[in-house]
């Protein structure tokens, strides 16, 4: 029963990792109706950024960080939207779809030919060791990624539902015309949108780099399971990512432990592709309807 | 008539110059090393050792008076890669091949060099490379069937474990690590806990620890490539597992223990080769790899070196550049660390390109390999 318990922690943790990237792909679809599919290497990125603000420019991993965020926001954020997402929004979803496939791509061998081939140190910014309750025992890093994760969660949450801006940038995912009508601006609403992706990644990134190590590789795991998270929670809804990469997390946990590691790794297509058949909307998603 | 006598001198004069070019022109060897992908930690450093040994070498004369020509070619950690890149090795004319380090490239990649009859050298330790009839096949280091065994004793007489949980990476060399491993545990009555494969270039560790966890076995034994050691034996702190953890050579690798930080303090492992070994031409190699790299060599670089001082000794004994003649010296060679510093060890070669010399036991303490134990030949170089 504690095992079960350790397993269903550590692998909530994880699966908020994987939420925080699902989140992003639902944001930006919502906004927008941008499917990206590097956003694994919009985690890998941030890593690599951070190692150079503390490794080379030699701070502190909170100024790291921070000088990350800003410039995720202008370079995966600002960037990727005008020279990327704008121009090929208006022919349609599959042109751009392709383009964020060659982008991870470019993005993966860039970093592997002008940084480096070869896996990098990441410290956790969580302590090392485990926190005792009775017979249970997780660690400080679980702990703490949960946490963290859930926190950015809520005050995502949030800003979406308490705030003006926030509401309107609900608005604008709900109907882009009836938004428009409003008064709203919608295109400050959908960089907004970005803005807030290029930060979670960061964090995302700030949680996994310590496990997974800073490679140029290390996106297409998350960047996947992120995705199938995203579909199995229900694209439409931002609850749904987070129902998504927990489920996702746990699951591929139970499996591990309880059937073989070796299965692990497929849990999450298994998931997708059960949901895919049974409800295509997702768990928690809801039907679109599409004039012919 | 003028114009007749002043061909022949001018033939004469470019046939001179075409041998002696020819007399100089440089030894072309190539390196099929894993530059990127899941091996660019093996592959990078066992391409930096070979530079390394080249650049040595070129210096004091090269080797017949010829100097070496080495390219190194990135297999990408992909095995039909390195096939297609060993079949460029052979239409380049390499006089040896080194690499690839990876047991799964390297037996893909050999058929090419043995068609060619080219001498190819492998970091791989995968016990089936040398079992093929190959004889154009050479290793850097010991077989898994020579080094599991000094394992087991190991496991058995120190560690005094009963049982023991095997986390294996499911390629050509976690695969072959695990059969020997297995064998050798079962030869000295060790009982095999938990048999936990995992994939190359699993970044997430948690089930694997989990399981072994869950078996309570004495011991855990990791036989992974070293990024994922490192993200095994982070997870293992992660867990809190307080049990002993054993490995070969990839456990406690320098850049495995760069990117375990903490987590790889007490883990222990059998290494053929590590820089912290008390010899003085080890100590020697490594203040010149350091010089040269800025950073510590772990065992793959030494390999990439002393593979390549082990070409140079034996052409010098061949006393001629021919890859047939090449292989056969070899096999059933002896070479003196003593007559050549550069092998850093003395080493015996045997009918079927395995190696045998002295290993260590190393365990991490304080983020540095510490050698605990020098142990034997497994039969003594006469």
């Amino acid at each position: 029963m504690v095992d079960l318990v350790q397993l269903i922690i550590s692998g909530t943790a994880t699966g908020a990792i994987y939420a925080l990237c699902a989140l992003g792909f639902t944001l930006l679809w919502q906004a927008s109706g941008t499917i990206n599919f590097a956003q694994g290497e919009f985690v890998m990125v941030p890593a690599f950024l951070m190692l150079f603000f503390i490794n080379t420019a030699g701070l502190p991993l909170w100024l790291a960080f921070l000088l990350t965020c800003l410039v995720a926001m202008i370079l995966l954020g600002y960037t990727f939207k005008r020279a990327m997402v704008d121009p090929l929004i208006r022919h349609g979803v599959i042109p751009l779809v392709i383009a964020t496939l060659g982008l991870s791509i470019g993005v993966k061998q860039l970093v592997k030919a002008g940084v480096t081939a070869q896996a990098q140190p990441f410290n956790s910014i969580f302590p090392d060791g485990l926190l005792s309750l009775g017979a249970l025992k997780v660690s400080y890093m679980d702990v703490g990624t949960l946490v963290l994760a859930g926190l950015i969660v809520i005050s995502l949450q949030t800003f979406l539902n308490r705030t003006v801006t926030g509401r309107a940038m609900q608005a604008v995912a709900q109907n882009t015309d009836s938004a428009r009508v409003l008064g709203i601006n919608v295109a400050r609403m959908v960089l907004y949108t970005f803005l807030i992706n290029a930060v979670l990644s960061v964090v995302a990134a700030l949680l996994v780099t310590p496990t997974y190590l800073a490679k140029f590789d290390m996106g297409e795991s998350i960047g996947l399971k992120a995705f199938y998270a995203a579909i199995i929670g229900g694209f439409n809804q931002t609850r749904g990512a987070l129902l998504g990469g927990v489920l996702v997390g746990v699951l591929e946990n139970l499996t591990g432990a309880y059937i073989s590691p070796a299965y692990k790794e497929g849990v999450a297509l298994m998931l997708f592709l059960v949901v895919i058949i049974f409800k295509p909307e997702g768990l928690l998603g809801k039907t679109e309807e599409r004039k012919v | 008539m003028k114009k007749f006598k002043r061909i022949p001198v001018g033939l004469f004069g470019l046939v001179v110059a075409t041998g002696c070019f020819a007399q100089q022109s440089p030894i072309p060897i190539v390196g099929l090393v894993e530059l990127s992908g899941t091996g660019a930690t093996a592959g990078t450093n066992f391409d930096n050792g070979v530079k390394l040994a080249v650049k040595e070498i070129n210096a004091a004369g090269g080797i017949l008076g010829r100097k070496i020509q080495y390219t190194s070619m990135d297999t990408q950690s992909a095995p039909q890669t390195a096939k297609a890149l060993a079949q460029k090795a052979v239409d380049e004319k390499a006089y040896v091949v080194m690499g690839p380090v990876f047991s799964g490239s390297f037996i893909v990649s050999m058929a090419e060099t043995k068609r060619a009859e080219i001498p190819n050298f492998t970091g791989g330790e995968a016990a089936n490379i040398t079992q093929q009839g190959n004889p154009y096949v050479f290793r850097t280091s010991f077989t898994q069937t020579t080094a599991m065994p000094k394992l087991a004793r190991y496991i058995k007489d120190t560690v005094k474990a009963k049982t023991v949980a095997i986390v294996w990476v499911n390629n050509d060399f976690g695969k072959g690590g695990r059969d020997s491993m297995t064998k050798a545990l079962e030869a000295q009555g060790i009982k095999v806990a938990a048999d936990v494969s995992t994939d190359p270039g699993q970044v997430d560790f948690s089930a694997a620890v989990l399981k072994v966890k869950q078996t309570n076995a004495d011991a855990a034994f990791v036989y992974t490539n070293e990024e994922e050691s490192a993200r095994a034996l982070r997870e293992f702190k992660k867990q809190g597992y307080d049990k002993p953890i054993i490995g070969e050579t990839t456990l406690t690798g320098q850049k495995v223990i760069e990117l375990a930080g903490d987590a790889a303090n007490g883990a222990v492992a059998h290494v053929g080769l590590t820089v912290d070994a008390p010899q003085p031409q080890i100590k020697a190699f490594d203040q010149k790899f350091q010089a040269e790299y800025k950073y510590k060599s772990d065992h793959n670089g030494m390999k990439g070196y002393s593979g390549m001082y082990v070409v140079k000794a034996i052409t010098e004994k061949i006393g001629k550049l021919d890859a047939k003649e090449f292989a056969k010296a070899l096999h059933g060679a002896t070479i003196r660390a003593k007559d050549y510093p550069g092998v850093l060890l003395d080493v015996h070669f045997d009918a079927n390109g395995d190696l045998d010399r002295e290993s260590f036991l190393v365990k991490v303490e304080g983020g540095k390999q510490v050698v605990t134990a020098t142990l034997p030949p497994v039969s003594p170089i006469q």
